[in-house]
């Protein structure tokens, strides 16, 4: 908030007219309140309230026997050593460390083979690959699931067919790949799009000075378009990192057909969605959802700080 | 510097709004401070009063017969209106709920609550205690082991509407073709498990992935009490004799990975049941509604058991699954809510919910020649409630669940369910379990012992 400097004093003496100004900025900072009132208030109702209310829910706790009481941070230190907690957050880092990279660089490379004007049916091309995206998460991970399946699904059928026998992608210890793959493609398109449309913005006398110059198109890319989409590559990874720690949807789906593979606590959003729905645990889980909030916003942060140093 | 509000007062201000938002929220959703004072008393008169005055009922349940006892009711009493609610299958259901029940709005009227997570709603007072509205004099209406699961301490807490005795479903085209002898044992289950996949590496004997109703249902016939309660005193100890007896059983299953790793309900299973995959099904008498409804082109293959035995020359079953209507404390229509459930579950609707496949738990009806003597279509012609109304007779006294089985469930799979897929022995799966148990009862102030 920038605040208007007072006008500057002409004649007489300097202390009232200042006042006077004083006086009418407060007055009209007061309207400014009037004008912004509306927004505030539904901006408190919807946006501070439901924030408010998870931090003082988590100050609390309520048992099936006993009741409600006042615990104050008790939940918070339980949650940090809560090994449930930590195994879940350990999971979306390491999913985080490993898809999203794959995710970014697929959707960079599509993108960059968009923009090249090479490729012929470049419309079409685009708009299958941004297709996936158009589906809802639930119903590819229906979807995926179904293709996963050893016995009736696509392994299945695949397997009977060629005589093979491919691992189970729904075991545990090929679900993270199995949900990872799922995620890929559903978000390649919508990361290829932004990537997408902040190529299509340079300015074609770049790339035309750089011909003159003699530049190979290689060069073209890691000298022009990338330094130029870099900004569009941050807003990608700070996505892709709140995604990646929100991850519920494709996770819950396949639950129920790989109970024993995902945990109630296989993600942090699973693991506080199961907390309060099975275990009646709103105080704990609303810790649990603060406490990831906060990782989230400092991980995002830290992605956003290092990019935007980078750029400038 | 300038006396304008500054950022930091209007941060402050905003969270003052808030925090009064919420308490207020907050003040809403403690209204279920029933408090444990003496069951309301409401009359048979009060009832009939209410009945002749009308009004509006909200029933949550998913069981399909109800919807035509609800077409009956309306029409015998044209003065009341019921809205029947699908609010979800099972612990679904129980979350929107709970979750209903805690906002103190939108909470349902009836809600059909199974037996196995009745306790958990007792204890909260969530459901109304209907001792005084006359579901005293009921006890010999029910069959013993539906009665006894509604009523926890001295409250009865809903009405017994049907009941899962156990039996074994199995594809007689399977057993036929392989030459196998329908097992009465477990361990002749274990031997035929093996010859049928040995035989066809396609066909196993069941699908099993870690199924906590299944695994105390079992654990249940074998004699075995890892659950212990008494109020808020609670036990929970899977090593007695019963536990250990099912644990030993089913790793020899696992082991030899002779269970289809296929979760029950799921598109693969209804596909196994009809192509053979899944050769036996041991599971509630609730089960041939679903059979023909589900896999309605296996019609004529399958056939009824009774359940396996854990000694040779024994009778014991268990329960599994089977569910009772209640009526939430938060409702203000008791007495007329109560004339629904005395009609669905002791009344005209019994005989309605016989004849749409359910399975009662009167005692009238279960030894009624008209429902012993019917014949189920979809096991060729066989009179399998013969079967399931022995099964109910000889369900193991003294059995109950945790109240809070319903958390308990849905860590099954995180703990005991990791036997299934690795190399974890069962035992140590349920001791796993176990321990996930105690640590929440304890977490949530019962006094819990192992």
């Amino acid at each position: 908030m920038t605040t208007a400097s007072p006008p500057p004093a002409t004649l007489g003496t300097q202390p009232r007219p200042a006042k006077r100004a004083q006086k009418r900025t407060q007055k009209s900072s007061w309207s400014g309140w009037l004008f912004i009132g509306p927004f505030m208030a539904v901006f408190a109702v919807v946006f501070l309230a439901p924030i408010a209310y998870s931090i003082w829910l988590s100050f609390f706790r309520n048992q099936l026997v006993g009741g409600n009481g006042f615990v104050g941070l008790e939940n918070y230190s339980q949650v940090l050593q809560d090994s449930q907690f930590w195994s879940s957050l350990i999971r979306v880092v390491l999913f985080l460390a490993v898809q999203v990279p794959v995710m970014l660089l697929i959707a960079l490379l599509v993108a960059l083979a968009l923009d090249s004007g090479r490729l012929y049916g470049k419309s079409f091309f685009r708009i299958s690959i941004f297709l996936p995206y158009a589906v809802p998460a639930v119903v590819a991970s229906l979807m995926w699931g179904f293709m996963y399946g050893t016995r009736f699904g696509l392994v299945g059928n695949i397997n009977s067919a060629l005589g093979i026998s491919l691992p189970n992608p729904l075991s545990p210890e090929l679900i993270l790949a199995s949900i990872g793959n799922i995620v890929t493609w559903e978000f390649i398109g919508y990361n290829m799009l932004i990537f997408y449309s902040a190529l299509s913005v340079i300015p074609k006398s770049l790339y035309e000075a750089a011909e003159i110059d003699g530049a190979s198109q290689f060069r073209l890319v890691t000298a022009i378009k990338l330094p130029a989409i870099r900004g569009a590559m941050v807003v990608a990874g700070i996505f892709s990192v709140i995604g990646s720690f929100q991850l519920f949807n494709e996770p819950a789906i396949l639950q129920s057909l790989a109970p024993n593979s995902i945990s109630t606590y296989f993600t942090p959003n699973l693991y506080a969605y199961s907390l309060s729905f099975s275990g009646q645990q709103y105080n704990y889980s609303a810790t649990v959802a603060i406490i990831m909030g906060v990782i989230t916003m400092v991980i995002a942060y830290a992605v956003q700080l290092r990019g935007m140093r980078k750029e400038s | 510097m300038k006396s304008r509000i500054s950022p930091a007062v209007l941060r402050g201000s905003a969270l003052a709004l808030a925090a009064a938002l919420s308490l207020t929220a907050c003040g809403g959703g403690g209204g279920n401070d029933a408090g444990g004072a003496a069951p309301e008393e409401v009359s048979a008169d009060d009832v009939q009063a209410a009945l002749e005055a009308g009004g509006d009922l909200t029933v949550w349940a998913w069981e399909p017969t109800l919807e035509k006892v609800v077409e009956d009711f309306e029409a015998e009493h044209p003065n009341v209106d019921i809205d029947l609610v699908n609010a979800g299958t099972g612990n679904d259901q129980y979350t929107a709920l709970q979750n209903a029940i805690a906002a103190g709005s939108g909470v349902p009227d009836v809600a059909q609550i199974e037996y196995y997570a009745l306790p958990q709603f007792a204890l909260a007072e969530s459901v109304k205690d209907l001792t005084g509205y006359g579901a005293s004099d009921l006890s010999d209406t029910f069959s013993p082991g539906p009665w006894s699961s509604v009523q926890a301490g001295d409250g009865i807490y809903g009405l017994p509407m049907d009941s899962g005795p156990m039996a074994l479903f199995y594809n007689t085209e399977v057993f036929e073709k392989y030459g196998v002898e329908v097992p009465t044992t477990w361990d002749e289950y274990v031997e035929a498990a093996r010859t049928l996949h040995e035989a066809d590496p396609n066909v196993y004997i069941a699908n099993d992935t870690g199924d906590a109703g299944f695994a105390t249902s079992l654990i249940w016939q074998a004699g075995g009490k890892p659950y212990t309660v008494n109020g808020t005193d609670v036990k929970v100890n899977f090593s007695d004799e019963g536990s250990t007896k099912f644990a030993e059983t089913w790793q020899q299953l696992l082991d030899e990975d002779l269970l289809a790793p296929i979760s029950s309900w799921s598109d693969e299973w209804y596909q196994g049941l009809g192509t053979g995959t899944i050769a036996t099904l041991a599971t509630g008498a609730w089960m041939p509604g679903n059979f023909t409804s589900g896999v309605p082109a296996s019609a004529g293959k399958w056939r009824a058991a009774p359940l396996p035995q854990w000694e040779e020359g024994g009778t014991a079953s268990a329960e599994n699954g089977g569910s009772s209507l209640t009526i939430p404390t938060a409702s203000e229509q008791g007495a007329l809510a109560y004339a629904f459930l005395d009609y669905a579950n002791v009344g005209d609707g019994v005989q309605t919910r016989i004849d749409g496949g359910a399975f009662p738990a009167t005692s009238a009806a279960l030894k009624s020649e008209e429902f012993l003597n019917s014949e189920f279509e979809y096991f060729g012609g066989q009179k399998a409630n013969e079967i399931f109304a022995e099964s109910a007779q000889n369900v193991p006294d003294g059995w109950s669940y945790l109240p809070f089985q319903v958390y308990a469930n849905s860590v099954f799979n995180d703990t005991a369910g990791q036997a299934y897929v690795s190399d974890t022995p069962l035992k140590d799966g349920l001791k796993a379990w176990q321990d996930a148990s105690v640590k929440y009862g304890t977490e949530q102030g019962f006094t819990v012992s192992e």
